[in-house]
């Protein structure tokens, strides 16, 4: 490795990790209170939102809680863990598949699809952890993009399981759940509820001594391992962790969308989720689900107006690193930081 | 037997191909570290300006050094304007020229539309020639012939010049290269737009026999990165050897297994990686 490439994600690390709970005695209070103030009002007017939005707008909103769960869950090892993984799409497409060929081959209810995609996806990340680990930094992003192609291959070849481009269509909706999903709005709140759930499981991972030890990882690998941590297995675990979690994802996207096919784990989708996580800001779970919200309202309100809408995501992409490189929530928090130097 | 020559044939030519691709990719990677998603748009970009040149009635050759020269030009600007800022930043780089790889694609369906174009090779490069029950295409072993020429080149300006002594010592240790007075910033900025240009090299000769169609980018790209990732990084030799072996893996494994084509190229590459996390040729 060169000097250069070493601190990356690291160099930034005091503002983006440990995050509101870092501040100094005094402003705690505050910052607890928002801490609860913010998320709760979030979530209620995600609860209330439904009888306001058009149909439209409400699965769009449905896809932006389980994109926010992917991006989330590629936080863990992105934002936490310092690890750029361009190979993430492959654990949706993995959820995504098995709820496609398990319905539809064998008429299987949610709870199997659910356990069926999370294990898939997490067994998938256990194998591509054991290769990609063994790298850092650009070489760890190229073997993670190529493990993600091996998975796009073979939705793309292996045409009598996936049937290849076509894709797998007409997925039901969940079935074996004491309530009907059919509708737009039900199926809204199960997504919603999937969010929450994702939301709270990935917020006791990163706030438990497993989370802070990848952060120290982030860090200085060399200051962990001296302390006697062990490196490897931690990296390893977030790895599978945020796997299955895509996994999750990728259930409810298969679900979502009542249609799989290759392009839901292609390159190109890995890079949308790194983006996610990157503009909403990474090493927090607040910011790649806000990041998550953004691109997918933007890719699909202004394709509705213009079919130039590729032109305009990729000034997103360049404007985000130019403008924004610690996300959204890194912004908002550097405008606090310096709002309250100038009132001392 | 046929089977055997045809497919070793053509593995090697699409192994030829990879390497324009590729061999630029390598140096960029090896030099600068920079993940480039743009790679793929200049390959496809290339192509569309040769097609333009031709269109125009310019001579085929005309039209491979206008591509060649008018992408270096686009990798140049688009490395001095953003990509050199953010040199061990691969996030950063990742979706900063992946936005440049979406506007590059949108911007090429506007101006060249969706249809597929096939650049018109000159007459002595088609037909092709036999040898026994073999036939080949004699555009195929031109593309060979052109590989073998750039690798000569390059190997050439690399090893036995005072240029190819300062990019290798920029390779291995940059700030001591600058420390010594070599001009860093230029250098650099040489290798990209040279790698950039290879690509669109690439991109005309590919255009010549699978044509210029939108989506092209992203299909060769994971390509080129993978060849880079089993050759190592920065190696001149890693990605030739590393563009063989794909060129070869792919036609293999397409010909015998194609349900599982995709899966016969990256498991190798996965089990090399295993082993040698640097590539066949790469240092850490």
């Amino acid at each position: 490795m060169t000097p250069g490439t070493e601190p990356m994600i690291g160099a930034v690390g005091g503002a983006s990790g440990g995050g509101a709970r870092g501040g100094a005695a005094l402003l705690r209070p505050r910052t607890m209170g928002y801490a609860l103030l913010v998320p709760g009002l979030v979530l209620a007017a995600l609860l209330v939102a439904p009888p306001f939005l058009s149909g439209f707008l409400l699965t769009l909103l449905t896809q932006a809680l389980i994109y926010a769960i992917l991006a989330m869950s590629l936080d863990i090892v992105l934002g936490y863990t310092g690890l750029a993984s361009l190979g993430h799409a492959a654990y949706l497409g993995l959820g995504a598949y098995a709820v496609a060929i398990l319905t539809t081959r064998h008429g299987a209810g949610f709870w199997v699809t659910l356990v069926a995609g999370i294990l898939l996806a997490a067994a998938a990340a256990a194998v591509f952890g054991l290769v990609a680990l063994r790298a850092t930094g650009v070489y760890f992003l190229m073997i993670t993009m190529a493990l993600g192609m091996v998975a796009w291959g073979l939705a793309h070849r292996w045409v009598s399981l996936t049937q290849g481009d076509n894709g797998i269509s007409s997925v039901p909706r969940p079935t074996g759940l004491p309530v009907s999903l059919a509708g737009a709005v039900p199926f809204y709140y199960f997504a919603l509820i999937a969010f929450v759930l994702a939301f709270w499981f990935l917020r006791t991972v990163v706030r438990s001594p497993f989370g802070r030890t990848l952060v120290g990882i982030r860090e200085s690998e060399s200051r962990m391992r001296t302390l006697g941590y062990h490196v490897w297995l931690h990296k390893y675990l977030g790895f599978v962790i945020a796997g299955g979690v895509g996994g999750f994802a990728g259930v409810f996207w298969g679900y979502y969308n009542g249609f799989v096919s290759p392009s839901d784990l292609e390159l190109a989708t890995s890079v949308e989720i790194l983006l996610m996580v990157a503009l909403g800001g990474r090493g927090t779970l607040v910011g790649p689900a806000i990041g998550a919200g953004i691109i997918v309202l933007l890719k699909n309100l202004v394709s509705v107006y213009t079919q130039r809408w590729l032109l305009i995501l990729g000034a997103v992409y360049i404007g985000t690193i130019v403008y924004a490189p610690e996300g959204i929530v890194g912004a908002v928090r550097e405008w606090h930081a310096s709002t309250r130097r100038n009132r001392t | 037997m046929e089977f055997l020559v045809n497919q070793t044939f053509n593995g090697v030519t699409y192994g030829a191909l990879l390497f324009l691709l590729a061999g630029g990719l390598s140096l960029i990677f090896g030099m600068m570290r920079i993940v480039n998603m743009t790679h793929g748009s200049y390959y496809l970009l290339g192509g569309y300006v040769a097609l333009t040149v031709m269109w125009g009635g310019g001579h085929y050759l005309l039209a491979v050094v206008v591509g060649a020269l008018v992408i270096a030009l686009i990798g140049i600007v688009e490395w001095n304007s953003f990509l050199k800022r953010l040199s061990g930043q691969e996030l950063g780089q990742v979706l900063t020229t992946m936005g440049f790889a979406l506007i590059f694609q949108d911007l090429a369906l506007m101006i060249w539309g969706g249809d597929p174009y096939i650049i018109p090779i000159p007459a002595m490069l088609s037909g092709s020639v036999s040898t026994g029950p073999f036939t080949f295409p004699i555009y195929r072993i031109f593309m060979v012939a052109v590989a073998a020429f750039i690798a000569s080149v390059l190997w050439l300006v690399l090893e036995r010049t005072r240029i190819g002594a300062m990019m290798r010592a920029t390779v291995d240790d940059p700030e001591m290269a600058r420390g010594v007075g070599i001009n860093v910033f230029l250098i650099s900025m040489a290798v990209f737009s040279l790698g950039a240009s290879l690509a669109a090299l690439a991109g005309v000769v590919a255009g010549g026999f699978v044509g210029v169609y939108p989506g092209a980018d992203f299909e060769i790209l994971p390509y080129a990165f993978v060849v880079v990732i089993v050759g190592g990084m920065g190696s001149l030799k890693g990605a030739l050897i590393g563009s063989l072996m794909v060129g070869l893996l792919d036609n293999f494994g397409k010909a015998l297994f194609p349900e599982l084509s995709y899966f016969t190229l990256f498991a190798p590459m996965a089990a090399i990686l295993a082993v040698r996390p640097t590539g066949l040729f790469g240092r850490a």
